[in-house]
């Protein structure tokens, strides 16, 4: 068995290896018919530009994106620069340069890759999965007996933030700034899901179906390792169905068949604030411009965070959408569960956590607030701040940056729920409507706790687990997102993830069950 | 302002102290030779088995010592002067005290056998035991046999601590059925199902002759008394129970049996001076209880009775009812009342075990009035809560299993048995014990 399980792991890291050196690979020749079209489509008027891409660029061979890409960007920027100087603002370029350059070197591309994009899918992706399944499924056999089987966890340098660890750090955080920063250095990897896409939504894969389509995978290949490990675990088998299905369902297949019927993308599970831009202008512009359906997703999506979603986190938790319903959740819970013992215990971290994650709520409501301001006034800002610049903050300093870059590729290192725990601002509107009412409620089982710790170990919110139930006390925290491995992990049967009535769901206590009546009376009733 | 002292910072000590600066201004001490910080001991397993580091056992940070102005002292008590209230550390230092309250729990038992004291020979109980393991059972190349002597809730813990890093493991179990003392037949039957079904070879009935040394003092080998088997190995663990660790009092003027004697207030026969937890002997146990009570719960119990008194509630000893729990490798495992391994003359009995052998739930009550005296619990979570408060209000073996979905506190989603252990019991008792849905009103009693 662990014989399969080393040669899933060649496998793997082989299918892992060929997909980053895609990167590397292929040609970029821009033809003149290209251009002409991409310029006809996109209006450019900058003959700056277009002069300097047909001197620097057209008739040339760049065996790799970096150079390509630096050419056009480069030619943005310079024609922008005098356009700016001269006032000529018609002639600006207003796209983000590696997004301009992507749509081109999506186009230009040529070569082995864009030429075999079904045997390339199956070098990288084929051998991911493959050799991933083949470390995992062994595990049935290899972990023993059903049950809690996290022997090791924090002997292993891949779980351990040890150097295995902070590989997988580097490689993710490189993955994400190339996602959100570089696209155009990535059209390889586009084109081996083109297939899909074309199949789906009837359109080349951008990068974002890529995402999209990579996220699904992993998350699809990380269940049946959550099946496997939590096989004794109902709630568990449940939940990971749960948040696989949303995934590939409602986040990835309707709103790419969507765009195939000329709709908007939409995910209708993915609540504002979480969807920050839903009332961006081109947003609600293009909901109400796209008929019957864009109207009812503009009342859907209000609706959905100003009724269904308290109203769900009041009878459930806030669970139902966390570890029951969201993407970012169920990335956490797949292929983030390795990692969740990583997450910080101490009384530090969760006063930064307060701060940190009701500071981005504050700060999408006031973006929101002068988003729509601008949107009904006309007017560009208010007091002086521009509504775009504040929303090309958070577009990038939450939007990407820290639900991408550090939300994720943190996982190995800060624990599989960062984003979720210090800077969603959904999470930080439910864990307000979860603390102060909710039915929802972690119970702690009288006096059985014996402080051994692995709740608050294996908690990957960050919550102190043991702190409340060794004093009896059941578990309200606004954070609790009800993934359910702390009473999982109890090994004495303390913990239960529970919906029951309100009255006394918060209960602090002194002495515990099973000491004496009077002595209990006494003292818990000061 | 007076000086309480406390020797250990174990669960019962720890408990004292948090209590007594709840209820006072007192200056706090806890003196330790063991650790540095408050660990929970029950989790040491853990560590080994790399589900924690050391650090995840400590329930508190280092800022909470501080902050509730506990002093941590570390240092080997060798003798109590009660006449002056010091204590003489083996570093030649003193502490006075003007309570003090001795809280030092247990140790591991060892009976004599020839080679006890070698090297690679170790209980399973202080922290430096975890660190002898690790040193001596590394893994299954330093270590390619271990034998574990004594089948207790420690023993079997070790077993599977030694079993999560692949070492092989022979069980010696002295009892011709794993902790058949505490645990009726069908019970403890299976856990010795557990046992073997995880490649641990159990030895039921055997004892241990002698453990054999290499050249260099270090174990090589055991021999079984009845077989004369000798069986080679790296390491032996002892865990044939624990007994108080009280040593250093011997010479004191404080008044000790197997532990040190107390009263129901805790207080031993000299004034200011108290003992709880593992190391304290009750002169008579407490109801069906035993004298000494070597629990992590009771030490927890004892420790927030006696800050009462330290503080002027002067209040006895007088704990709840009997519960307990444990995890034997994959089976969880809890008890609340008595359900004893043989049932007494007024007791009748009830077992369900489930077809696949993993679950049951043993039931005693009276015969004549069908009150509820206990249950047993294994693979099915229950309510701590519910049986306490069947037990107070002295509720019939009907009215617990009409109210079973009460009782039930496994995670949501998870297979319900409890049709089929009342249909059972109709069958075998020939009654009509009707199952209740779950009510939340009466569970929380906020009705």
């Amino acid at each position: 068995m662990k014989y399969i399980q080393n040669i899933g792991l060649g496998i793997f890291l082989t299918g892992l290896a060929i997909f980053t050196s895609l990167i590397f690979l292929g040609k970029y020749e821009l033809t003149p018919e290209l251009f002409d079209a991409t310029i006809n489509s996109k209006g450019i008027k900058s003959e700056l530009f277009i002069n300097e891409i047909k001197s620097e660029v057209l008739g040339k061979t760049f065996t790799n994106p970096f150079s390509f890409s630096d050419k056009i960007v480069t030619a943005i920027e310079s024609a922008n620069e005098s356009h700016k100087q001269n006032s000529e603002w018609d002639k600006v370029i207003w796209d983000k340069p590696h997004s301009f350059s992507y749509q081109i070197a999506k186009h230009a591309g040529t070569g082995l890759i864009k030429e075999n994009k079904g045997l390339f899918w199956w070098l990288t992706f084929g051998l991911g999965i493959l050799g991933a399944l083949m470390c995992i499924i062994p595990n049935v056999i290899t972990l023993g007996p059903a049950g809690i089987k996290n022997n090791g966890v924090w002997l292993n340098p891949a779980t351990n933030r040890g150097w295995i660890g902070w590989f997988a750090f580097v490689f993710l955080v490189g993955f994400y700034l190339l996602l959100y920063f570089r696209p155009d250095y990535i059209v390889n990897w586009t084109y081996i899901v083109d297939p899909f896409s074309e199949s789906i939504s009837g359109n080349m894969a951008s990068q974002w179906f890529l995402y999209g389509f990579l996220y699904c995978t992993v998350m699809t290949v990380m269940a049946v390792r959550m099946y496997i490990k939590y096989r004794h675990n109902k709630y568990q088998v449940l939940r990971t169905t749960s948040v696989l299905f949303f995934q590939i369902v409602f986040a990835f297949l309707i709103p790419e068949i969507l765009v195939r019927f000329e709709k908007p993308w939409y995910d209708f599970k993915n609540a504002f604030p979480l969807d920050y831009d839903f009332f961006y202008s081109w947003s609600l512009d293009e909901l109400i411009s796209s008929g019957g359906l864009g109207l009812f997703i503009l009342v859907w999506g209000i609706l959905l965070t100003l009724v269904i979603v308290p109203v769900m986190v009041y009878f459930f938790g806030k669970r139902w959408y966390c570890s029951w319903v969201c993407g970012c959740g169920g990335l956490a819970e797949t292929l983030g569960d390795p990692y969740r013992q990583l997450s910080d215990k101490s009384l530090k971290a969760w006063q930064l956590e307060r701060w940190l994650v009701h500071g981005v709520l504050v700060f999408a409501l006031v973006m929101t607030g002068f988003t729509l301001y601008a949107y009904f006034s006309g007017a560009e800002g208010l007091l002086g701040v521009k509504t775009q610049t504040i929303q090309d903050i958070y577009g990038f300093l939450i939007g990407s940056i820290f639900a991408g870059v550090i939300g994720t590729g943190f996982y190995p290192i800060f624990g599989n729920r960062v984003w979720c725990r210090f800077g969603c601002p959904l999470a930080a509107y439910l864990g307000i409507v979860q603390r102060f009412k909710s039915r929802f409620r972690i119970t702690t089982n009288g006096g059985q706790c014996i402080s051994c710790g692995n709740c608050s170990t294996y908690c990957e919110q960050g919550i102190d687990v043991r702190a409340y139930a060794q004093k009896g006390e059941n578990i309200i925290r606004a954070s609790c997102v009800g993934c359910g491995i702390c009473a999982a992990v109890c090994p004495r049967g303390v913990l239960k993830l529970e919906n029951g009535p309100e009255k006394g769901r918060i209960n602090p206590t002194e002495i515990l069950l099973g000491n004496d009546v009077d002595l209990m009376d006494l003292v818990n009733q000061k | 302002m007076a000086h309480i002292v406390i020797i250990g910072n174990g669960i019962s000590g720890v408990t004292a102290a948090r209590h007594i600066r709840k209820l006072s201004d007192k200056k706090i001490t806890i003196v330790s030779a063991e650790t540095d910080y408050f660990f929970s001991r029950t989790a040491l397993m853990y560590v080994y088995m790399g589900h924690m580091k050391f650090e995840h056992t400590q329930p508190y940070e280092k800022w909470f010592w501080k902050k509730n102005r506990i002093e941590l002292k570390k240092g080997f008590v060798k003798t109590i002067e009660t006449k002056s209230k010091t204590l003489h550390f083996t570093e030649g230092d003193t502490l006075q005290y003007d309570q003090l309250i001795i809280a030092t729990g247990s140790k591991p038992n060892k009976f004599g056998w020839p080679g006890q004291d070698l090297d690679g020979v170790m209980g399973m109980y202080h922290k430096q035991d975890l660190d002898n393991l690790e040193k001596y059972a590394p893994n299954n190349k330093v270590c390619k046999r271990a034998v574990i002597v004594g089948g207790g809730l420690i023993g079997i813990e070790l077993a599977e601590m030694l079993h999560s890093r692949h070492i092989p493991v022979t069980f010696l179990v002295r009892e011709s059925s794993f902790w058949n003392g505490v645990l009726p037949e069908g019970e403890s039957a299976m856990i010795n199902r557990e046992i073997i079904n995880n490649g641990i070879d159990l030895r039921l009935g055997v004892n241990l002759k002698e453990i054999k040394a290499d050249g260099n003092g270090r174990v090589k080998s055991i021999v079984i008394a009845e077989t004369g088997e000798e069986i080679p190995c790296e390491v032996v663990g002892l865990t044939a129970g624990v007994s108080p660790n009280i040593g250093f009092i011997k010479d004191s003027d404080i008044e000790t049996g197997r532990g040190v004697k107390v009263n129901r207030f805790l207080e031993t026969n000299v004034s200011d001076v108290y003992a709880i937890g593992d190391c304290a002997e009750q002169h008579e146990g407490i109801g069906m209880r035993r004298p000494i009570e070597a629990v992590w719960y009771t030490g927890r119990m004892m420790g927030e009775t006696v800050a009462q008194t330290i503080c002027g509630n002067r209040i006895p000893y007088k704990p709840g009812h009997w519960f307990n729990s444990a995890k034997f490798i994959d089976i969880e495992y809890q008890t609340y009342g008595w359900v004893w391994a043989e049932p007494k003359d007024n007791e009748a009995r009830f077992y369900w075990e489930h077809d696949r052998g993993k679950k049951c739930i043993h039931l005693n009550y009276d015969k004549t009035t069908r009150e509820f005296i206990g249950i047993n619990t294994f693979g099915i979570r229950m309510r701590h809560e519910f049986f306490d408060r069947v037990l107070s209000e002295k509720r019939s073996v009907d009215h617990v299993l009409e109210h079973l979905a009460d009782a039930n506190f496994d995670p949501e989603f998870y297979k319900l048995h409890e049709k089929e252990i009342v249909a059972k019991f109709n069958r075998e008792n020939d009654t009509n014990i009707q199952l209740k849905k779950k009510n939340w009103k009466r569970i929380f009693q906020t009705s």
